[in-house]
This record gives C-alpha cells, structure tokens and sequence, in this order.
C-alpha cells in the first residue's frame, strides 16, 4: 500500500490516510478482502505517530471501507465499490467546483466548460491510441 | 491529579533577571500522546522542559509529573522518564560501551539486551570514543541513554537539532518505534515544523513564554483555514474580521490565515464589500506563523 504523505496542503496526515486509501480502493489498487499494514507496520514506514493511523484506520472503518478483525488485522471490506463511488463523486465534486470557481472569474459559462472538457477528453484519447 | 495526565503544569511562571521566560503557562499531557512543542528560539521551551525535570523550581505556579513535584522528588521522577538534551552533555572520555555500563548504575529497570538492540540498529561501535562520534552518533548514543530504561515519558529537547535528514529520520523511527512498542508519552520541542506535524499527535506552541495553542493536531489543523479573498480596504479591516488572526498580500487580493470557517465572518466581509475568492486548509507552518506571529504584535 502506497502512501505519500505532505505537510504542505494543510489536510491533517490522518486524512490524508483516509483519502489516499479511499482512492486506493477506488482505483481497484487495494481489492475487498485485502489486508492493509498493520498499524505499527505503517506508523514506522511512514516515520508518524502509530495514534495518527489508528485514527485513520477507525475512520475508515466508520465510513464502511475497511473491517477489523479481532486479533487479526484491517481489511478492505467486502463490498467497498458503492461507498468508494460515492467517496469518489465527493473528490470530484470538490475538484468542480474549484473549476466553475475559476470558470465565473475568467467569465468562462457553464456550455463553454463541458465544450473545455470534452475537447481535452477527446486529445487524451487520441493520445492513448497513439 | 487527574491519573491520564503524567504532566500537569498550572499557571507556572518564571522570571530570568528582568525577563519573563514563563508566563502563566497551564497545561496537561494526557499519557499515550506525543506531544510535539513548538516556538522560536526563546520563546520558553527549555525552560519549562527544565521545570518539568526539576532542575528548575516553580518560582509561582505548579508543576506535577506522574502526580509529583520533580523539584522535590526528582530521583523518583527522573527513574520513570527519558530525557535527551539539546547538548547531549554526554562525558567524551567515555566510549559507547563504558556510556552504557554507566548509564546501566544510576537507572533502575535499564535493560541491556534493549541497549545492545539500539546500539547494534544505530551502528554504534562499542569502542567508538564519544568524544570521536558525529553530532549525529553522539545523538543516537544519548537516545539509547533515555530509552533504555525504558520510562513512562520520554522527553527530548531538540532532538533533530544539527542533524542531516538520514539521522533525523532514523531518530524519529527508533522514537515512533518505541511508542508503537509500548504506547509511551513523549513530549518532544523542534523548530521543524515539518517534523512535529508528522510525529505529534498534540501540540503546543509557545511565543514570548506564553502557551499561545495547545490541543489534539489533527483538530488544530481542522479549525485552521487559509482564505483568499478580495477587498479594496485597508488591512487593518480585514485583520479586524472574526477569526481572522493573520493577514498578508493585498491591496486588493489578501490571505487570511483564520481560526474558524469563513462563513464566520462571510457578513463582515460582504459589508466591506469584499468577495470570498478560495478556502482551503491552512499547513502547520501557515498556523504557527499565524498564531506566534499574532502574539507578538
């Protein structure tokens, strides 16, 4: 499990935690029923406080994305996909919104935009194929 | 006392001549946190991490560890705590291992098997002579001092201070080890910010001998936002805005550093005609800055 940390953003490490395994699972990275590292094990290969990964750890576990077992270990749960697709709606909202932020600054409409970014899906796309 | 708390300091104050270097300082340090404390050089780090090993006695005010007064009972006190000094003041006609067996006399429950693990990970050689170690290995000598007895609360006073990054990290693994291993108290001081935001789970920041926050990081961080914004007014308009404790850039386009949301103060600021142009978390360094920067003006 990949995980990179920043003091530089201003979102709490345990968040970060949070988010970055959210998209792990979403991406398909971490699969349901995977083991996640212990938290020692993660506390010491990311140099931070162990509390700071139970915190994260719980709050994934709240959120339904993980399950701990007694004595055991964390898990990604079984059935993470509709609650990891509506963690991704929420990422991708946030990332919106920023963009009609900018979009009524430049004096940019709502058309304007989808034309933006169909037009930079279609360049991704020929790009892939080439 | 309150038995969760291994640190109670009430209202401590101290004075230096004619300099106030504590001032009314109240906090408590719940046990199983690392407790990262923060402040430009002279702000009073030392000087209540002093108190806090008795060598210094409460001129006014209290201070209590695991329930006792360190200034009355400090051999009680310093044989259930680690302290790692900023100057290490470790003998240099000693070496590692002569460090070790001496260290091993004067500290009930010193385990030399743990010593020997920590000497052989730091790649200290027995014989190596303290006064031939780097700032680096002299560090990693005197941590095996104030862990090896294995103490409820570790204190370390500047414990990166000089050091390159591959030595600070390897520190802070030994430390963030030792408190996965057995759950200890550590309160550690730095002036890397970056390193505290990492390895603290509370912090406290001290300006001027006064404890200008103190609290659980991941809420400090919470509470804390960066706000863009834009207003044709005058600074001192916008620092009066609710919240707002440090403001910078301008005129016209400004960055607030607030205590709060900014629908907190989304009313004033309409009145002074201005416009919420981002929001987003404020870094550690933006917070300190903000904060330590407030209490001197």
């Amino acid at each position: 499990m990949e995980i990179r940390l920043s003091t530089s953003d201003g979102v709490p490490v345990y968040r970060q935690i949070v988010n970055q395994v959210k998209y792990l699972v979403a991406s398909g990275r971490l699969r349901p029923g995977q083991e996640l590292p212990t938290i020692r094990a993660l506390a010491e290969k990311l140099v931070i406080n162990p509390n700071t990964v139970v915190h994260a750890y719980a709050e994934l576990e709240n959120e339904g994305l993980v399950v701990r077992r007694h004595g055991s270990g964390t898990y990604v749960a079984e059935d993470p996909t509709r609650l990891s697709s509506r963690a991704g709606r929420e990422a991708l909202s946030a990332k919106v919104d920023s963009l009609l932020a900018d979009a009524a600054h430049l004096n940019t409409s709502v058309e304007e935009i989808i034309r933006l970014v169909c037009e930079r899906y279609a360049n991704l796309k020929k790009k892939e194929q080439s | 006392m309150n038995n969760t708390n291994l640190i109670e300091v009430d209202r401590l104050s101290r004075r230096f001549g004619s300099k106030l270097a504590l001032d009314n300082v109240t906090m408590a340090v719940p046990g199983g946190i690392v407790l990262g404390l923060v402040g430009a050089n002279g702000a009073g780090k030392t000087t209540l991490i002093r108190h806090l090993l008795g060598l210094l006695r409460a001129q006014s005010g209290t201070v209590r560890v695991f329930g006792l007064d360190p200034a009355a009972h400090p051999v009680r006190v310093l044989a259930r705590l680690g302290y790692l000094s900023e100057d290490r003041d470790l003998p240099p006609w000693m070496s590692v291992r002569e460090l070790l067996r001496y260290s091993r006399a004067f500290r009930p429950g010193w385990d030399a098997a743990y010593a020997e693990q920590l000497r052989e990970q730091f790649q200290l050689a027995p014989d190596a002579m303290l006064r031939h170690l780097s700032k680096g290995e002299l560090a990693k000598a005197g941590l095996i001092v104030a862990l090896a007895h294995r103490p409820e609360l570790l204190v370390l006073d500047e414990p990166s201070s000089g050091l390159d990054p591959i030595v600070r990290r390897e520190l802070l693994e030994a430390v963030v080890r030792a408190v996965a291993e057995h759950g200890r108290t550590v309160l550690f001081s730095s002036h890397l910010l970056d390193e505290i935001a990492r390895v603290s789970d509370h912090v406290a920041m001290m300006a001027h001998g006064r404890l200008v926050l103190h609290g659980p990081l991941a809420a400090v961080m919470e509470r804390h936002r960066r706000v863009v914004v834009q207003a044709n007014v005058p600074i001192a308009r916008l620092a009066g805005l609710p919240g707002a404790l440090f403001v910078s850039g301008g005129p016209g386009e400004w960055t607030l550093i607030c205590n709060g949301t900014p629908e907190a103060f989304a009313p004033a600021l309409r009145e002074l005609g201005g416009q919420l142009l981002e929001e987003g978390g404020a870094t550690f360094e933006e917070i300190f800055h903000a904060r330590v920067g407030h209490a001197t003006g």
